[in-house]
Order: structure tokens, then sequence, then C-alpha cells
């Protein structure tokens, strides 16, 4: 059962998703991937909240989106985005937050950068785009091979962004601990429980 | 940055008083009719349905036109591929269908309060109540975010102002960090006062 | 009256390193109207306070309100005393005005007309009938502070509990919630560092380190925190 604590958490992380939608793209790598935060966020609810809640606030704000909230970066929401080529994206939103928090739960406190990037990437990356891809080829009717050159497009500004979620999930971790468990304690845990 | 305001344009027409689950149905009835049926003229048809809901729910053109604007980086290359591989029935068929039903789910979006569309997602999780779902959590929950949206964006021109009064150039790095931060202690305050209010027992 | 009981608390916060004793075999019978409570920044206050309604619970010693002990009976004791906050954004969780006051009636066995027909009477006591609609975060931050005594007001609890209720409002505001708190019929305890707040309040704590360091009548207890804050 989710506490009250919890369930601020997940609300207040459907917010931070949003406004992370509404700051304007840069560009790190030069104007041709720009980049909008909004992603991040979806990274970010994993690699902050954890498997469970992560994937709850993506979900909230998938559906804050679908009663017509216009929260996608550009103003874009309501029932369309749905009917869209990026469906399997939305729809893998979830998946991705919960895989990356599942991941970064396995890291531990204190967080590892490089552990970090590479759970943004398995989760954030690889899984969101299989689902992503399979999603654009059904909805526009092209070949997966099609949809994997379409997607491919996005790739460069997709690693960056794993970089920086893991800067800003490492730099969240230090200044708020408690959110995912100190590698100490879970060995305890699990030591616990082969004893029992 | 300022605050999103729904999608939703009041009216008095038919559609507007239609209630939000059945035009849900609807919507995804024309979504399943629309991948069984797309010859080009039942795509026709279902475009001009379409088109005659947004004159009757008497929106206005630009807001149709806006839509069409932003489908159109998409719908018009994809027709292209389609038309070179295939035959310009198949592009007709794809894009057509494609279009008609973002435009569909767009006019159900316009015509319905953001309350009424809650109402029906707390109804449909009345449905997973043996999944362990709670109905009112999940309504708690929507309305929980909807004033998180609002809260966040507060906090995030705070932020903004901070860096501006201090000369920090905005990195999304140092932008993201310190609203995150602040954002998880408003969240620590607001599940201490939803204890308070008894959201626990 | 409740009659509130505190008996030999001790409560720390952190582990290992980080332990740190927040209150120290405090034990306390209230049972006055108005209570005043100050100290210093980190004496335990707030720590305190959140005994009354199990918010926090304490790691040895009970807490009782009129016999109901906050830990065992949480529930309960939860639906007879109110919480009103520092910081109006976090205490208001829903997005409109009217929907905010109505959440606390919600669970609470009351038909939908005696739940609108509260809703309607606590929007025309609290100034807000002119925003009923409004989004929340609209509103001033008096406005706010006033929504969020409101929602907690209009569920009728028997003692209600103020953390600093004036600290972020400006003069206007803070009279203007005074006032409004001076016209209760309920039991109060306020956490202030306003001290003047405490005029015409029938005992005041003051907290040091963990205990209560004096117990007594406004002019008294605020001369003993002049003495402990000089010292
Ligand atoms: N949830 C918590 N976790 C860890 N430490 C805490 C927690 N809550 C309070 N503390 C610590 O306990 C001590 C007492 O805090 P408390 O909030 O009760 O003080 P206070 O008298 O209300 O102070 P102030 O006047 O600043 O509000 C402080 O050192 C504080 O940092
Ligand atoms: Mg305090």
């Amino acid at each position: 059962m989710l506490k009250s604590r919890d369930l601020a958490l997940i609300a207040i992380f459907t917010g931070i998703i949003a406004a992370l939608g509404l700051i304007p793209a840069f560009a790190p790598f030069g104007s041709a991937v720009p980049i909008t935060a909004q992603s991040m966020g979806i990274m970010l609810a994993g690699a902050i909240l954890g498997s469970k809640r992560g994937a709850l606030s993506v979900l909230l704000f998938l559906a804050l989106v679908a009663v017509g909230l216009p929260l996608l970066s550009g103003g874009r929401g309501g029932l369309g985005v749905f009917a869209g080529p990026s469906v399997g994206y939305l729809i893998g939103f979830p998946i991705a937050a919960f895989l990356v928090g599942l991941l970064t739960e396995r890291i531990g406190r204190p967080y590892k950068l490089t552990l970090g990037v590479m759970a943004n990437i398995l989760g954030g990356i690889i899984a969101l785009n299989a689902i992503g891809i399979v999603g654009m080829a059904l909805v526009l009717d092209v070949s997966l091979v099609k949809a994997t050159t379409i997607a491919a497009a996005f790739i460069p500004g997709d690693l960056a962004k794993a970089v920086v979620t893991a800067f800003v999930a490492a730099g969240v971790h230090a200044a708020y601990p408690g959110l995912i468990p100190a590698r100490a304690e879970r060995s305890a845990a699990a030591a616990e429980r082969i004893a029992a | 940055m300022s605050a999103p305001v729904p999608l939703y344009l009041p009216g008095s027409s038919v559609i507007h008083r239609v209630g939000a689950g059945p035009k849900l149905l609807v919507l995804l009835a024309t979504g399943i009719a629309l991948t069984i049926w797309r010859s080009p003229w039942q795509v026709a048809l279902a475009l001009t349905l379409v088109l005659l809901g947004y004159a009757v729910a008497c929106l206005p053109l630009r807001v149709l036109l806006r839509q069409v604007r932003s489908l159109a980086w998409i719908a018009l290359p994809l027709f292209a591929v389609q038309w070179i591989f295939a035959s310009w029935q198949a592009g007709v068929g794809v894009v057509g269908s494609f279009v008609s039903l973002v435009l569909l789910a767009g006019l159900v979006t316009l015509t319905t309060r953001t309350t009424a569309m809650v109402d029906v997602v707390v109804r449909m999780a009345g449905w997973l109540r043996r999944f362990g779902v709670d109905p009112e959590r999940v309504g708690l929950m929507l309305a929980l975010g909807i004033r998180s949206v609002h809260v966040v964006i507060g906090l995030a021109e705070e932020v903004r102002e901070a860096q501006y009064a201090r000369g920090l150039r905005a990195s999304p790095r140092a932008f993201a960090v310190p609203l995150i931060v602040r954002s998880l202690r408003h969240a620590d305050r607001l599940g201490e006062a939803l204890a308070a209010r008894g959201v626990d027992d | 009256m409740p009659e509130i009981r505190v008996e030999s608390v001790s409560h720390s916060f952190g582990d290992g390193s980080t332990r740190r004793q927040v209150l120290r075999d405090v034990s306390v019978r209230l049972a006055e109207p108005r209570i005043g409570i100050i100290g210093a920044n980190g004496s335990g206050k707030s720590t305190f306070v959140r005994l009354l309604n199990g918010l926090v619970q304490p790691d040895s010693g009970t807490v009782t309100i009129d016999g109901r002990d906050t830990v065992r009976d949480g529930p309960e004791v939860r639906r007879r005393v109110g919480f009103c906050f520092t910081d109006p954004d976090a205490q208001i969780v829903m997005p409109t005005v009217a929907e905010d006051i109505a959440f606390g009636l919600r669970r609470r066995g009351l038909s939908r007309a005696e739940r609108d027909e509260r809703t309607r009477r606590a929007l025309t006591a609290y100034g807000l009938e002119g925003h009923a609609d409004h989004p929340a975060h609209l509103l001033s931050g008096g406005q706010k502070q006033l929504l969020a005594l409101a929602s907690v007001l209009v569920t009728e609890p028997d003692l209600l509990v103020l953390d600093e209720p004036t600290t972020l409002l400006d003069l206007r505001n803070a009279a203007m919630v005074r006032r409004l708190v001076d016209d209760l019929p309920q039991q109060v305890v306020l956490v202030t560092h306003h001290l003047d707040l405490l005029d015409g309040f029938d005992r005041v704590l003051v907290f040091d380190d963990g205990r209560i360091a004096n117990d007594g009548k406004p002019t008294e207890a605020v001369a003993a925190y002049r003495e402990l804050a000089m010292r």
C-alpha cells in the first residue's frame, strides 16, 4: 500500500516532468539535435524515485495528458497524441521509468555515475525504443527497419540525455538522501532474508 | 513559463453535451473500424464526418488548422513513402485514417471538460477494483497531479529567478537539480498534510 | 476541552552517527482552551505538536487525546485533531478551492447534500465564496492559508494544532488569521515565533533542547524565553 508520502512524491514528480517540458529545448551537440528536457523527465523519474513510484508518476503524467492537459513538450496533449505515431513511446515511458528505477535501485546509494548512465541507456533508450519502434511501425504502416531508421536520428540526443540525467540524479541523491536504498542496508536485508 | 491551460473549449453544442463516456466509446470504435476499413472512400467518409463534428461543435477554424498543421510534418512524408513504395490508395488509407483518428481524438478533448474525463478514468478504475486498484485513490492522484503541475511550475519560476539574481547561466543540470530537490522537499510537506487529513487511515 | 496527556515521551531522528535526540522525557497535561508553544529553532516544537495527531510516533512514552492513544487509535485521533502547517501551498491538495474544502469531508459518512452544504457554509465563513471554482494556485498567500484553515475546520475538529501558521504571511494576513483563530470555539495549540499572537492565551510552553523549560502565563513564559535566548 502506498503511503501519503509516496502519493505526494508521485504527484510532485508528475509536476516535474511537466515543468521540464515547458523549458525550451537545449542543444549540447549543436542545433542539429535539440533536446527537450521532458524525455529526460522520464529517465529521471526512475533514476530518482525508483521503479514503482517512478513508473506510477509517469503513468499519472500520461493520464493528465489524456484528460486534456497540454503537458507534452510543445504544448501537446489530449487524446490525439495516443492516436499518433509516438504512441509506442508513450506506452513505453512508464516501462522505461520502471526499468531505469529497477537498475538504479540495484546500484543503490551512494549513486554511481557510470552505472547510472548505463541504467539510463538500458531502460530509457534501448527498452523504450524497442517499444516505440514497434508502435511507430504499426501506426504508420511501415516496416520495422524503416521505423528504426527514423528512430536512429534521435539516438545521439537520447545518449546526451542519459548522461545529463545521471549527473542530475547524482546531484539530487546527494542533496536529498533516502529515496533509494543504501548498498549496506540492502545487503543487510538480503542477509536477513537468507537467514530467515 | 506559464501554467498550462486545459485544451477544453467551453461551448453548448450537442457534442459538448454528450457524456465523456459515450464520446470515448465512439473514439475507440472509430479506431478499431479504421484499422479494418481503410479504402480511399471509406477514409474520406470518416474524415468528412470528423470535420462535420468540428462544425457542429462550433469550434473556431484556427483550432482545426492548428491541429492539421501539426499533423502535416508527419502526414506528408508518410504519404510520399506509401505512394512510392506501395500505391496512392495505400497512402490515402494510411494517412487518411491516421489524420481522421487524431482529429477525432482532438475533437473529444476540445469538447469535454477535464473534470468529466477525470470522472471517466475513476469509473474505469472501478472495474479494476478486483486487481487491488482503489478508484478513490485514482481520483485523488489525478487531482493531486493537476495541483502539483501548478506547484512545480511555481517552484521552477523561483529557481530560475534565484539563478538570474545570482548571475548563473542556466545549464540544464544547474536548473534541474535545485528544482527537483525543492520539489521533493515540498512533497515531504504535502505528504505530511495528506497524512494529517487522514489519507492513510 | 479535550485533555491532552503526554507521558514521558522521548524521540530521536536518524540513526548511527546522524542520530539526534529531539524530545527528552517530556511529560505534560494540557486542557486549557488556548495553549502557545515557543522556543528556539530546532528546540523540538514541531516534533512535539506532531505527536498530538500521530504524525510523529514517539520512540518511548505515550500521548493520548481524551484517553485515545495517538498510535493505537491514530485514525480516530486524526478525525478529532485538525492540523494547520506553515506552508499553505503544501497543504492544499485539490486543484480548486471548493474541492479542497470538500476533500476532508469524504469518508465521514456524510450525504452528498450535507457535504455540499458544509462546503458552502465554510466558503462563506472564510470569505472565499467568490473563489469556489478558482484554481488554488491563483489565490494570494493569505487566502491560501485561509483556505488551508477552512479545509481543516470544515471537518469540525475538537482540537486545532497550528505550526507557525503566520510565518509566511504579511502583517495584514497574519492579523486576519489571528482574528479567525481567536474566534474559534475549539481548543487551540499554537506554535509561533510571533510572540504577540500569544496575548490572552491561557498557557504557554517554552521549549529548549527537547525539554519544556518553562510553563506558565504568556508574560512569564515570554520573559523566560527571552532570558534563554540571551544566555
Ligand atoms: N523528519 C526528520 N528527520 C530528521 N531530523 C528531523 C526531522 N524532523 C525534525 N528533525 C530535527 O529535529 C530537530 C527539532 O526539529 P523541530 O522541527 O521539532 O524544531 P522546531 O522547534 O519546530 O524548530 P523551528 O523553530 O525551526 O521550526 C531539528 O534539529 C531538526 O533538524
Ligand atoms: Mg518547527
